[in-house]
């Protein structure tokens, strides 16, 4: 028998060393995220997962599962929460979704959408952050980065390579490329990377696909990102498990 | 650290730099923990660290590139753009501000020519601010090339422009711009010891005595950097977690603006402060130790290797401790480079492991997996002091000091409107009140406990008391009287938060720019209501989602003014409920400057 916990008044196994975010999700219980992927170790930075566990609110993505942690998740005060932090994450990069070439599959617009982030919120930073096109397969557009580091990440423990990583600190944290150029053309990146397929919104771009599947028939075009996280989710396959 | 090494600059031949990074290299070797120490080393060398230069180190710490300059851009005193041959940097505490220093940047800017956070179109210097670098009691004080010159006036101002035109080499400045005073008004248990070095250390080996651990618990003893643990707990954590080392770390990061007792600390106890290490790792079973130094105290780095050294020749350190056989214990000196949040303990971790100062995720805390993932007790200055102390005195004697649920003394930075700005021991418990009579502060209106991340108190609330129980502190205690624009006080904090922000989570990287937009659109005339409740709003996602102490304090210094002062506030709003944060006339001001205008009809109409 597994220990279980309590999200939104339901009952949640979770296998020891799992975190708050993972037993959700492997359950099939959806909790908003940016930051996390279920290939890499939980990092913390989005905070959209934000839950609240005994008068506390935590991240639940590195919150270690406990039994009996009585979790809440789905409430008016915390998804009120992610409304602003979302907005926060707009206002913060050039975001302009109807000229960007993964509308429909960015996870921060998805998200917009899911949390029904009307307005703006808050004023926006425009800051400067020029692209780089130098490389003949691929195009990094800064402007949209969130700053989740799945690339660094992907990069560093699935690829090797180091391509990737953040540098600066506070308002002006910013992700820069292994070369001495500065230039992605100089790195070894390669389409194959997994640093190539993780990123949320549109920073890292395979070049010249950008609209083969058109606006519209995308994935969040055809159902909300709550309603879709949970395909990612690592699950036990049916019929697996041996009582 | 390099002889002189201010000496030689970024524009030298290169083969300077190959030399300075040759003997960089022979000192740290090819270990990635000492990346940041090796950064500190170039930067000092080069006036900056060039690509060249990085790619050098990635080459021999078989680390990427990108991870070097990752590292180099998260601190302030490392820069990998030229910075020219003398980098001034006012330090920008509100206590200096209070002291004049924006005038004095501004007439050194000048002077020089110059405009602030640029670089001379010579390549000569640049001027800039810097957050608190912990000479309140002898400010305004600014760095130049990481040196510290305290009590700045006009006059010392216009001779250090005269001695940098004049590319005069620091060695040739006159001693007495450096001098740096103790201050101290009043000492008490720490301050006025008459230990002999060795002692208690002497004591706790002989057979019989009481178990450190068990002694440090019954004093009583809590951390001195403001979160009050308890010490012995600590350190029996730390004992007890499994792990292949064990390491004592003393934080000597002291960055909360308005700080400064460390420093006089480690200038007059330092001896006492690695006795307090060396017990420590006694207690614990720790082989290495280390005290991270913020870099504004650099000018310290030589007085305690020195002592270390001593300590070392006298069996205090190294090998066979006293005769004890097995028990090894060292201390090695690190230097932080400009941030603020390397206190955060996890942070200093990740930068004693020479990454950028990101808090980690906790659990696990740092007592199991700290210093490369082994059980790590970390301790402020202080506490070391005060361990010592404890130790040496018997737990009930140690006891008896101050409060029930706060033992010991408490070392108060005094600064701000008072005539005697230094260091104040005394027992826990001592009210607000007679700090300020003390230091002979009149007509005072308000005081900062604790620095910005602390909390701020009006005239009604003199009577509190230092202490766990009632108002902890870590030390900072700013005055401000009757004369001063409280508003402007927590604007000065909010900059600061803001500019220390490490920027990992969302809701502080981004909350607290918004503040401080929020704050200075109050300030330029243009603020209402609407921005007094978007302050609050702000305030709730920091306090619910940062990831450490840093977002989720951010909002302190606005919040206890606004609940203290809240005319100072309400004078600066426009009546309207809301006006929207562009400012159009604002927008002009590239143009006007473009154009060498600031006429009438330069600005737009209406605008007041």
């Amino acid at each position: 028998m597994s220990d279980t916990f309590q999200l939104d008044g339901k009952e949640v196994a979770f296998e020891s060393g799992q975190t708050v975010m993972q037993a959700a999700l492997t359950a099939g219980h959806y909790i908003p995220h940016l930051c996390y992927h279920p290939e890499f170790k939980p990092h913390g930075s989005c905070k959209l997962c934000t839950v609240e566990v005994g008068g506390r609110t935590v991240a639940s993505c590195t919150l270690p599962a406990e039994a009996n942690l009585n979790v809440e998740s789905n409430t008016g005060e915390l998804n009120a929460l992610r409304r602003t932090l979302i907005q926060m994450l707009f206002a913060e990069g050039n975001h302009f979704c109807p000229s960007c070439e993964k509308s429909g599959n960015c996870m921060l617009q998805a998200l917009g959408y899911d949390l029904e982030v009307h307005t703006a919120g808050f004023r926006h930073m425009y800051p400067d952050r020029p692209l780089d096109a130098s490389h003949p397969d691929i195009l990094l557009d800064f402007n949209r980065c969130i700053l989740c580091e799945l690339c660094v990440r992907a990069s560093a423990e699935v690829d090797g390579k180091n391509v990737f990583a953040l540098a600066g600190r506070g308002s002006g944290k910013h992700l820069i490329v292994n070369a001495e150029s500065g230039l992605l053309k100089d790195t070894n990146i390669a389409l194959t990377d997994k640093a190539m397929q993780v990123c949320p919104v549109g920073v890292i771009l395979p070049k010249r696909v950008g609209f083969t599947v058109p606006i519209g028939e995308r994935r969040y075009d055809q159902r909300p990102i709550s309603a879709q996280a949970l395909d990612d989710a690592p699950r036990p396959p049916s019929g697996a498990r041996h009582e | 650290m390099l002889p002189d090494a201010n000496l030689i600059y970024g524009d030298s031949p290169k083969c300077e730099l190959d030399a300075c990074l040759q003997h960089i290299f022979a000192t740290y070797g090819n270990n990635k923990t000492n990346l940041l120490q090796i950064l500190n080393e170039v930067q000092a060398c080069a006036g900056h660290i060039s690509t060249d230069a990085a790619a050098y180190i990635a080459a021999r710490l078989d680390i990427p590139l990108a991870r070097v300059k990752s590292v180099a851009s998260f601190y302030s005193f490392l820069h990998l753009q030229p910075q020219g041959e003398y980098r001034v940097l006012f330090s920008d505490n509100i206590t200096d501000r209070m002291l004049g220093s924006q005038d004095l940047m501004q007439r050194m800017c000048q002077q020089l020519w110059l405009q602030p956070g640029k670089v001379s179109e010579d390549g000569l210097l640049s001027i800039n601010t810097t957050s608190c670098t912990g000479m309140c009691d002898q400010g305004p004080a600014l760095l130049v090339n990481g040196k510290v010159i305290t009590r700045l006036t006009l006059q010392r101002v216009q001779e250090i422009g005269q001695l940098i035109r004049n590319r005069t080499p620091l060695a040739a400045w006159p001693a007495e711009f450096f001098h740096v005073d103790d201050n101290v008004y009043r000492a008490g248990l720490v301050l006025g010891n008459t230990l002999t070095y060795g002692e208690v250390l002497r004591n706790s080996l002989q057979p019989g005595g009481v178990p450190i651990i068990d002694s440090i618990k019954q004093s009583g003893l809590r951390g001195r950097g403001g979160a009050g643990y308890p010490t012995g707990l600590k350190w029996e954590a730390c004992r007890n977690a499994p792990g292949a080392e064990h390491y004592v770390v003393c934080n000597a990061d002291e960055g909360e603006p308005g700080t400064f007792k460390d420093r006089v600390l480690l200038t007059r106890q330092a001896d006492l402060v690695f006795e307090g290490m060396t017990l420590c790792a006694l207690a614990v079973g720790a082989r290495q130790g280390f005290l991270y130094l913020r870099g504004e105290y650099q000018y310290l780095f030589e007085s305690l290797r020195a002592v270390l050294q001593c300590r070392r020749n006298a069996n205090l350190l190294g090998r066979d401790i006293l005769g004890q056989i097995g028990f090894d214990f060292d201390i090695e000196i690190h230097l932080g480079a400009g941030a603020y949040i390397c206190g955060e303990e996890s942070a200093l971790i990740e930068s004693l492991e020479g990454k950028r100062g990101v808090p980690r995720n906790r659990p696990p805390f740092p007592v199991t997996e700290g210093y490369l993932q082994q059980p790590t007790a970390v301790d402020n200055v202080e506490t070391f002091c005060q361990a010592a102390l404890a130790l040496q005195m018997g737990a009930e004697k140690y006891r008896a000091i101050g409060t029930a649920k706060s033992s010991g003394s408490k070392l108060i930075s005094v600064s701000g409107d008072c005539p005697r700005p230094g260091i104040y021991e005394y027992p826990f418990g001592v009210s607000v009140g007679e700090v300020l009579r003390d230091c002979g502060a009149v007509n005072t209106r308000a005081v900062q406990i604790s620095g910005p991340s602390g909390v701020c108190i009006g005239e009604s609330e003199f009577g509190r008391k230092l202490g766990f129980e009632d108002l902890p502190t870590a030390g900072a205690f700013m005055v401000f009287d009757d004369s001063r624009d409280m508003f402007e006080v927590a604007r000065n904090f909010v900059h600061f938060f803001a500019h220390e922000s490490c920027g990992f989570c969302t809701p502080c990287r981004v909350g607290t720019s918004m503040l401080k937009q929020t704050m200075d659109k109050i300030a330029a005339g243009h603020g209402t209501r609407y921005d007094l409740n978007e302050i609050e709003h702000l305030d709730q996602v920091l306090q619910s989602s940062s990831h450490c102490g840093l977002g989720r304090t951010a909002c302190n210094p606005v919040l206890h003014t606004l609940k203290h002062f809240r005319p100072a506030y309400e004078n600066k709003l426009k009546s309207l409920d809301f006006e929207p944060a562009f400012d159009l006339d604002g927008a002009l001001a590239r143009a006007r400057q473009m154009t060498g205008r600031d006429d009438a009809g330069a600005h737009l109409k209406g605008d007041e």
